[in-house]
C-alpha cells in the first residue's frame, strides 16, 4: 500500500469508529445532551477533555511554532497547561457542585440577573465561533494535503461527521467520541516522536532525548542547536527574544483564558461528583502533558534535522521530502545569490536568507524527514483530523446549549417541555455546524488575528466573574456586570486597535508599556477584578438566597441537586 | 425560644462553624499550592530564567530555566492537582462534608 492508500484506510476506519460510537451513545434527555447524564468516569472525562482542548493548532502547528520561537515558545507550553491548575483548584469542583448545564447558567444565577446571563451568552457564543472556524479550516487543510481533495470538500466531509455525532448524541456522543479521538491523536503524535528521538539521540523517550547527546556530533543536542543558531544568525534557541514582562503577561493571559473557556469548563459538569471533578482535571492534564512535553522535544529534533539537512546543501542534492513539500508551497526556496546552495540564515541578515519554512511542516513532514514507514504518515493525517473534529464538536455544543438552554429555556420561554428543549438543542447544534462550516469555507480575514482574542476575552470576562462569585460572597450583580463589560471592552479595544485598525503600528515600540496584544488580556482581567471588587463594596449586598447558594457551592456534600433561582 | 429551638440553633451554629473551618483550611491549601504553581512557572521558568540558564541540569544538556519553562513546570502542575485532590478528599471526610460513595 502506498501513502495515499494508508491515509485513506486509516482516516476511513477512524471515521467509522466515531459514527459507531455516536449510534451507541445517543442522547435521550436534555441532561444527556448537555452534560452526558453527569455519569462520565473521571479518567474518561480527562481523556475527552484532552481531545476537546487539543485542537488542530496544538497537533499540527504548535511544535513548529516552538521550533521557530525557541525559548519564547514556552508561553504556549506553560499557558496552555498551567490553566488546568487554576481550573482544578478554583473552578471545576465548585461549578460541578452547583450542578448547572452551562457557564451562563452559573453566571446568571449567581448574579441574580438576566443581563449578566445575556452578557455571558454573548461571550460564550463569540469565543466559540472564533475558535470553531479555525478547526473546520484545519479539517479541510488536512484532507487537501493528504488525500488531495479540494479544501472545501474536506470541510463538507468534516461537517457531515460532526453533524452526525453532535446532533444525535449531544454531550454524551461527543464525550465518548472524544475518548476515541484522544487515543488516535496521541498515538499518531507519539509514534513519530519516539522514532525521531531514537534516531537522533538513541533515547526512546523524547522528553529525555532532547536533553541528551546528539549521536551525529557527540555534543549535547541543545548546545549544538544553540551553536548552529549563532552561526546562522538566529537568537540562541534556549534564550528568548521577547521581553520578560511580555512573556509573563502572555503566559498569564493564556493560562487564565484556558481556565475561562466555556467548552473546557463544561466538561467538568459531566462527572458524577465534586471529588471526581477535582481528580478529573488532574487526568485531563496528564493526557495533555503527554503531548505538551513531547512537542518541545519534537521542535528541537525538527529544527536540528532541518538545519542539518538543508543548510549550505546543494539544491540539486536535497532529499525527496524537500521537493515534495516544496510542491505544496509550505517550503519555499529562492536561490538569490545563484550559487546552487541553500542559505538558511537568521533575521540579522534577511536579505541573504533563501529558505522560507511554514511552521506546520514540522509535524506533518516529520515522518518523511525521518524516513518512517508509509502507515505512519497516514496515522498523522488521522490524528490531525481527530484533533480538529474533537475540538469543533465541543465548541459547537457550547453554542447549541447557549441558544437552547440559556436563551430559550432560562430567559425567553421557561415553560418549554423537556422534549421541546431537546429538539431545539438538536436544531441549534445542526445550525451551528452549518455556520461553522460556512466560516471554514469562507474564513473571515481576521480569524488568524483573533485567536488571541478568544483567550483575552475569556480571561478578562468569565474568569473574574466566576472566581469572585465563588470566593467572595459580597460580590454583587452590579459589580460583576460592570467588571465583565470593562474587562472585555478594554481588552477588545486594545486588540482591535493593533490587530485590525493599525497593524503597521503593532510593534513593541508602540505598545503600551511594551505589552503585546496577546498579553493584554491579563491587564483586562486585573481591571475586571478591580472594578468588580470596588463596585461590589458600594452597591447593596446580594440577596440572602444568593449568599446561601455561595455557601452551598463551597461544600461538596449534596452535589447533583439543582439550585435554580428565578429572577 | 423553646428548648427544641435552642437545640436546633446550637446544631445550626455548630454546622456553620464547621463549614467555616473547612473553608479556611481549603483556602490555606490553595494559598500554598498556588504559590508553588507560581514559583515553578513564572518564577523559575520566566522571571529567573535568564540567570538559571547559565546552569545545566546535571547529566543532561538542559539549561535550568529553559527546562522549567518547557518541561519541569508542566510536571509540577500535574502533581499539584493530584495533591490537591488527595488533600481535599481527606478534608471533606474529616469535616463530614464528603459525598459518600453513592452519589
Amino acid at each position: 500500500m502506498n501513502v495515499q492508500a494508508w491515509t485513506f484506510t486509516l482516516v476511513a476506519a477512524s471515521f467509522a469508529l466515531y459514527i459507531g460510537i455516536a449510534i451507541w451513545s445517543r442522547a435521550t434527555s436534555t441532561k444527556d445532551f448537555y452534560v452526558a447524564g453527569a455519569g462520565v468516569s473521571p479518567v474518561a472525562n480527562g481523556m475527552a477533555t484532552a481531545a476537546d482542548w487539543m485542537s488542530a493548532a496544538s497537533f499540527i502547528s504548535m511544535a513548529g511554532l516552538i521550533s521557530f520561537m525557541g525559548y519564547d515558545g514556552s508561553v504556549y507550553l506553560l499557558g496552555w497547561t498551567g490553566g488546568y491548575v487554576l481550573l482544578a483548584l478554583l473552578l471545576a469542583p465548585y461549578l460541578r457542585k452547583y450542578g448547572a448545564f452551562t457557564v451562563p447558567d452559573f453566571v446568571g444565577d449567581r448574579y441574580y440577573s438576566q443581563t449578566a446571563r445575556i452578557v455571558a451568552v454573548v461571550c460564550a457564543i463569540f469565543v466559540s465561533f472564533t475558535y470553531v472556524a479555525g478547526q473546520m479550516r484545519g479539517v479541510g487543510i488536512v484532507f487537501s494535503r493528504f488525500l488531495e481533495v479540494d479544501v472545501n470538500v474536506g470541510v463538507y466531509i468534516g461537517m457531515g461527521i460532526v453533524f452526525f455525532y453532535a446532533v444525535l448524541g449531544g454531550m454524551k456522543g461527543i464525550t465518548y467520541t472524544q475518548v476515541a479521538q484522544y487515543c488516535v491523536l496521541i498515538f499518531a503524535y507519539m509514534v513519530p516522536a519516539i522514532f525521531l528521538s531514537l534516531l537522533i539521540t538513541g533515547n526512546p523517550i523524547p522528553q529525555l532525548g532532547f536533553g541528551g547527546i546528539d549521536q551525529a556530533s557527540g555534543l549535547s543536542l541543545l548546545e549544538r542547536l544553540n551553536g548552529l543558531h549563532q552561526e546562522l544568525g538566529f537568537a540562541a534557541y534556549t534564550d528568548g527574544t521577547k521581553s520578560t514582562l511580555d512573556v509573563f503577561l502572555i503566559t498569564a493571559a493564556l493560562m487564565v483564558g484556558t481556565a475561562g473557556l466555556p467548552h473546557v469548563i463544561i466538561r467538568f459538569y459531566t462527572v458524577p461528583r465534586v471529588r471526581d471533578a477535582r481528580i478529573s482535571v488532574g487526568w485531563a492534564l496528564v493526557f495533555i502533558a503527554l503531548l505538551y512535553t513531547t512537542a518541545p522535544a519534537v521542535a528541537v529534533f525538527a529544527r536540528s534535522n532541518l538545519i542539518a539537512s538543508v543548510s549550505e546543501t546543494a539544491y540539486a542534492d536535497v532529499p525527496p521530502w524537500f521537493t515534495n513539500w516544496e510542491a505544496t508551497g509550505l517550503l519555499q526556496f529562492e536561490d538569490y545569490n545563484r550559487d546552487g546552495l541553500i542559505q538558511f540564515v537568521g533575521p540579522s541578515s534577511p536579505e541573504t536568507n533563501e529558505l522560507t519554512v511554514d511552521n506546520d511542516i514540522m509535524v506533518l513532514a516529520n515522518p518523511e524527514i525521518a524516513g518512517l514507514p508509509d502507515w505512519i504518515v497516514g496515522l498523522v493525517a488521522a490524528g490531525g483530523l481527530a484533533a480538529a473534529l474533537s475540538t469543533a464538536a465541543g465548541l459547537l455544543l457550547v453554542v447549541s446549549s447557549a441558544v437552547s438552554h440559556d436563551l430559550l429555556k432560562r430567559a425567553l420561554k421557561p415553560d418549554i417541555t423537556e422534549r421541546g428543549e431537546l429538539i431545539v438543542a438538536r436544531v441549534a447544534a445542526g445550525a451551528a455546524v452549518v455556520v461553522a462550516g460556512y466560516l471554514g469555507i469562507h474564513p473571515p480575514g481576521f480569524v488568524a488575528q483573533v485567536v488571541a482574542f478568544a483567550f483575552g476575552l475569556a480571561a478578562s470576562s468569565f474568569f473574574p466573574a466566576i472566581i469572585l462569585g465563588i470566593f467572595s460572597r459580597r460580590t454583587t450583580r452590579e459589580g460583576a456586570i460592570l467588571g465583565m463589560v470593562t474587562g472585555i471592552t478594554f481588552t477588545a479595544a486594545y486588540i482591535v486597535w493593533f490587530k485590525l485598525m493599525h497593524p503597521d503600528l503593532n510593534t513593541a515600540d508602540h505598545w503600551w508599556l511594551g505589552i503585546s496584544p496577546e498579553g493584554i488580556g491579563t491587564v483586562g482581567m486585573l481591571l475586571n477584578f478591580a472594578v468588580t471588587i470596588v463596585v461590589s463594596r458600594i452597591t447593596p449586598e446580594p440577596p440572602e438566597v444568593v449568599q446561601i447558594l455561595v455557601d452551598k457551592v463551597r461544600i461538596p456534600r449534596g452535589a447533583g441537586v439543582a439550585h435554580e433561582i428565578n429572577v | 425560644m423553646t428548648d427544641a429551638e435552642a437545640v436546633d440553633q446550637e446544631a445550626d451554629d455548630e454546622i456553620r462553624a464547621r463549614h467555616a473551618a473547612y473553608w479556611r483550611r481549603n483556602l490555606r491549601y490553595l494559598g500554598i499550592l498556588l504559590t508553588i504553581w507560581f514559583v515553578v512557572s513564572y518564577g523559575l521558568g520566566i522571571l529567573l530564567a535568564e540567570p538559571l540558564n547559565d546552569l545545566r541540569i546535571p547529566g543532561t544538556g538542559f539549561p535550568v530555566g529553559f527546562w522549567f519553562a518547557q518541561q519541569g513546570a508542566i510536571y509540577v502542575f500535574v502533581v499539584l492537582i493530584f495533591v490537591y485532590a488527595g488533600l481535599m478528599n481527606r478534608l471533606d471526610h474529616r469535616f463530614g462534608v464528603d459525598e459518600g460513595d453513592d452519589a
